[in-house]
């Protein structure tokens, strides 16, 4: 069963200001976002993140392109006429209401009667564990009560799809971790598709049912976190996506020699030439008996679980290896050792 | 209405744009027209008789004229140099010392000339400056100045008060752990940061003083009539183009202090 | 620095101001209510004798040959057309203050600073240039006249001059920037993301200003309000210049009392009341102010 589309840009471009002062915060983005997914964008600041979102809920128009939404075209619909509501970064409740006026203010606004206000009001208070504190004012209220108000405020109106602009963003690590799994609680608890914006990977990669990298106003991937992670497209998103080693190396038949002269037997996917592999610190073993490819650890960082080394190679490259502390038995800076590679798992980038 | 290809602007409000403006062109064209026709060649004030400078050599030449100007600046000048000093004074005893007990008693005593209505201080001060001039025998200008020093003194304060609040106590600090003593750390430290404000606050002083007509009515004694004063005297009889080049005059004197203002307090940021 | 040295520089340094502020604005105050409750003298003046008589004439008066007591109706009247016109000041110039502060807010950073100031030379401009411009613009045959005869609207010039209207006209124009300040000052620290989020969730245009704007900018209009207001109802130069001696404000009647009426207790009296009204204002203002700072 194909799923259905719930926002749709099409080639969607923005450039702010004219002249010499223009800047294009997007070149041509394309994205399909189907219903009910939690739809995350990722990218380094500046990259357009925010606008994007801002052209989907309504608050900036397009310069190229149009949008839509369950087949609707919304370019120009205005903010107030789309069923689309937003989690602001800085929450932006209104400070002369209530809780429950703030959150009852977009049903309150679309006209429905008090009855239905109040119920929805009650409804989702309870969905976000707020009911004692109604009456009160946003500025009674902790930073992680205010955040959940604003998520409540923008789910009581029941949007098609809700956009989410770094709203863990001002939160300290522990109550962010819970408001983590508290947002993906409520998007399946209300099946609402969720776009949700973060430069934080890891908190992508463990929420999101599709991932979207950008940089500098394009598209580069989109995908689940697996083929994102596994099979990112370019130096780019593999090096933006966790931590990745770049080993340079060219196609000798159906494997890659690399700057040591070690042969690498990687699945080619077509590739031929000057090719980079990117090979992730946990797909890197080693052998204390010296065997494979050879390398000295030069530095070696102890994370808990885990142990990072820095490696260089005969060609005096650098590699970073990630072993289990304990599996690690007793190996020091300084000590040579032999490398593997997990060939089958390495990703092959044009050079 | 999808098919309305414009973009949406939050800060839009419906016809706030075209009220705006109105209000400007409203604010602005009878000054306009005030200072066009102090140019008027013609001696009506009704009929454009050619641009002329002849009211402005007629009002120069007015004894009356040059006495008024004479006492206004005079007046401003002192009230402005005492305001000042005093409001520094206070400023500094107010501001950046934490709160401590009575000082919303000394922000309304300070701010009080604001808020009363200037009526009703003018006939206080004719009161009270009436029994002491018949006490004293005493009554020259000293009465207007001492009445304009006192309600120059919030507006000298308010610009004082907020570069006092913008600057950084850790600089003072610094001075003393440079072996300043208190004074030497106000001379060379405190005050030379200070300045701007103080020059604001001597500017806006100079200003309110210059432009007063009803306390002024109220507290000078006879032949003590101030710029404003004198013009007050006049309206009650035909309007002349005399006045609106006194006006014109005044206007400019105001305009440039003002930008002088707005240059020395902007320079901070 | 300990706290009570601290109060005490605080006071000493303030101390000069204090004084002078007390001998020529705050301690005249009182003696003006003291007088309000004296005897009139002769010509000008009190006599040192207690009298109700400045305060009963503030609404009634007694009939010189038979003493039978009556309402004041000129009184009355001027105090009606005080309030009325002051209120009417204080609205119009909302009506145009809100749009303007408005207006300049949302300007990009660089020209706001120069709209600012084209709203603040008319602030500080002398109240008397700017009463005497607008009496040359609204007198039969100043511009306006003349422009609405040309444009055939009307065939004669309107007298509006020496007219209520022109009184409020004058109070409009000169108060406009009172009420401007304060509501830009509010404006300006309005966080807009609170519109977008207005919008975000369905509200109209007049719906975000009714439900958003309007009640968090609450306290500038009330600041502005006031602004506008005690000046309005002390006015003096304005309806003086503008009124043409007949459309008296409280602030002429005051006048009038010391100059040719003669009648300093009843003065003393009118102003003390104007000073009540003022006080009253500001405790109203404070209440409201406050009441928007919950933890304030
Ligand atoms: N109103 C504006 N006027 C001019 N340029 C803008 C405006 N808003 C954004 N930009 C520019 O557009 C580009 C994209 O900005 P955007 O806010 O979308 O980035 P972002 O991905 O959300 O970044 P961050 O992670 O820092 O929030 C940036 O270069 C930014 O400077
Ligand atoms: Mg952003």
């Amino acid at each position: 069963m194909t799923k259905q589309i719930a926002i749709d840009a099409r080639n969607v471009g923005k450039i702010y200001g004219v002249g010499v002062h223009a800047v294009t915060a997007l070149g041509d983005v394309s994205i399909a976002i189907e219903q009910g997914e939690f739809f995350t964008l990722l990218g380094p600041s500046g990259c357009g993140k925010t606008t994007l979102l801002r052209c989907i809920a309504g608050f900036e128009t397009p310069t190229s392109g149009s949008i839509h939404l369950s087949g609707r075209d919304i370019t120009y619909t205005p903010p107030n006429e789309r069923p689309v509501n937003t989690v602001f970064q800085s929450y932006a409740l209104f400070p002369h209401l209530s809780v429950a006026d703030n959150i009852g203010f977009g049903l309150k606004m679309q006209g429905k009667p008090a009855k239905e206000v109040k119920a929805a009001v009650e409804r989702v208070l309870a969905l976000v564990k707020l009911e004692d504190f109604a009456k009160r004012l946003p500025q009674q209220l902790s930073g992680g009560q205010q955040q959940r108000v604003a998520l409540a405020r923008a789910l009581a109106p029941q949007p098609e799809v809700l956009l989410l602009d770094e709203p863990l963003s001002a939160l300290d690590l522990k109550l962010r971790k819970e408001m983590q799994s508290e947002l993906k609680r409520l998007q399946t608890e209300t099946g609402i598709t969720f776009i949700f914006v973060t430069h934080d990977q890891e908190e992508a990669l463990t929420m999101s049912d599709r991932i979207a990298v950008m940089s500098a106003g394009e598209l580069l991937q989109v995908g689940t976190p697996h083929d994102i992670y596994d099979r990112p497209v370019n130096r780019f998103v593999a090096d933006f996506i966790g931590e990745t080693n770049f080993v340079e190396g060219t196609v000798e038949g159906s494997a890659v020699r690399i700057g040591t002269g070690d042969l690498l037997d990687v699945t080619l996917d077509g590739h031929s030439g000057g090719v980079t592999l990117a090979v992730r610190p946990e797909q890197v073993s080693l052998r204390a008996d010296g065997s494979g490819i050879a390398a000295q650890i030069v530095a070696a960082t102890y994370l808990g679980t885990d142990t990072h080394y820095t490696l260089e190679l005969g060609d005096k490259s650098l590699l970073v290896a990630r072993i289990q502390s304990n599996s690690a038995g007793g190996m020091r800076v300084g000590d040579a050792v032999g490398l593997h590679i997990d060939a089958g798992a390495v990703q092959v980038l044009s050079a | 209405m999808a098919d309305k290809k414009r973009a949406f602007d939050v800060t839009t409000l419906p016809g706030f744009t075209a009220i705006a403006i109105t209000a400007f062109v409203l604010l602005y064209a009878p000054i306009i027209t005030l200072v066009f026709y102090s140019f008027n060649g013609g001696n009506s004030v009704n009929q454009w008789g050619g641009f002329s400078l002849q009211w402005y050599v007629v009002a120069w030449n007015n004894e009356a004229v040059q006495d008024a100007t004479a006492r206004s600046l005079i007046i401003a000048v002192w009230a402005a140099v005492i305001s000042t000093a005093l409001a520094t004074m206070a400023a500094l005893g107010t501001t950046r010392r934490g709160k401590f007990k009575g000082q919303t008693v000394i922000y309304i005593i300070i701010n009080q000339p604001l808020m009363v209505p200037e009526i009703v201080t003018a006939v206080a001060l004719l009161i009270f400056f009436s029994s002491v001039k018949i006490a004293t025998g005493y009554s020259g200008l000293g009465y207007l100045i001492l009445a304009h020093s006192a309600f120059c003194i919030p507006f000298a304060y308010l610009p004082i008060k907020a570069r006092l609040e913008g600057m950084d106590t850790a600089m003072e600090t610094a001075a003393a752990d440079l072996y300043a003593t208190p004074w030497q750390t106000f001379r060379y430290v405190t005050l030379p940061l200070l300045l701007p404000g103080v020059i604001a606050g001597a500017m806006l002083a100079f200003i309110i003083s210059l432009d007063n007509v009803i306390i002024t009515e109220f507290v000078k004694s006879a032949g003590q009539d101030t710029l404003p004063t004198y013009m007050l005297g006049q309206l009650r009889r035909a309007l002349t183009p005399e006045v609106n080049a006194i006006s014109t005059a005044l206007l400019a004197l105001t305009v440039l202090i003002l930008t002088v203002f707005f240059i020395v307090t902007k320079k901070r940021d | 620095m300990s706290g009570r040295s601290k109060g005490l520089n605080g006071w000493l340094l303030s101390s000069p101001a204090l004084i002078l502020l007390l001998l020529a604005a705050s301690g005249p105050l009182l003696i003006v209510a003291v007088y309000s409750v004296l005897e009139k003298g002769d010509y000008s003046g009190v006599r040192w004798i207690l009298s109700g008589d400045g305060w009963f004439n503030v609404l009634f008066q007694r009939d010189i040959f038979d003493q039978t007591v009556s309402l004041a109706d000129a009184n009355l009247s001027i105090f009606w057309r005080s309030v009325k016109l002051s209120i009417a000041t204080t609205l119009i110039t909302f009506a145009f203050g809100l749009p303007t502060a408005w207006f300049i807010a949302t300007r990009p950073p660089k020209s706001r600073a120069l709209w600012l100031f084209l709203i603040t030379i008319p602030f500080w401009t002398n109240l008397l240039i700017r009463t005497f411009a607008i009496m040359e613009v609204i007198r039969n045959q100043g511009i306006l006249n003349t422009f609405l005869t040309w444009t055939g609207l009307i065939s004669e010039p309107i007298q509006i001059l020496y007219t209520d209207t022109a009184v409020l006209i004058g109070m409009v124009y000169v108060y406009l920037p009172l009420m401007v300040l304060p509501l830009y000052a509010a404006i300006d620290r309005f966080d807009f993301r609170l519109i977008e989020a207005g919008y975000d969730l369905y509200a109209s245009r007049w719906q975000v200003l009714r439900g958003v704007i309007l009640p968090i900018i609450r306290p500038g209009i009330v600041a502005g309000s006031i602004l506008v207001f005690i000046p309005s109802l002390g006015a003096y130069v304005t309806p003086r210049v503008l009124g043409g001696g007949k459309n008296m404000m409280i602030g002429n009647f005051i006048e009038l009392q010391f100059g040719q009426g003669q009648n300093w207790p009843l003065g003393a009296a009118l102003s003390t009341v104007l000073l009540l009204v003022v006080l009253i204002s500001l405790v109203v203002y404070t209440r409201v102010t406050s009441k928007d700072d919950p933890r304030g």
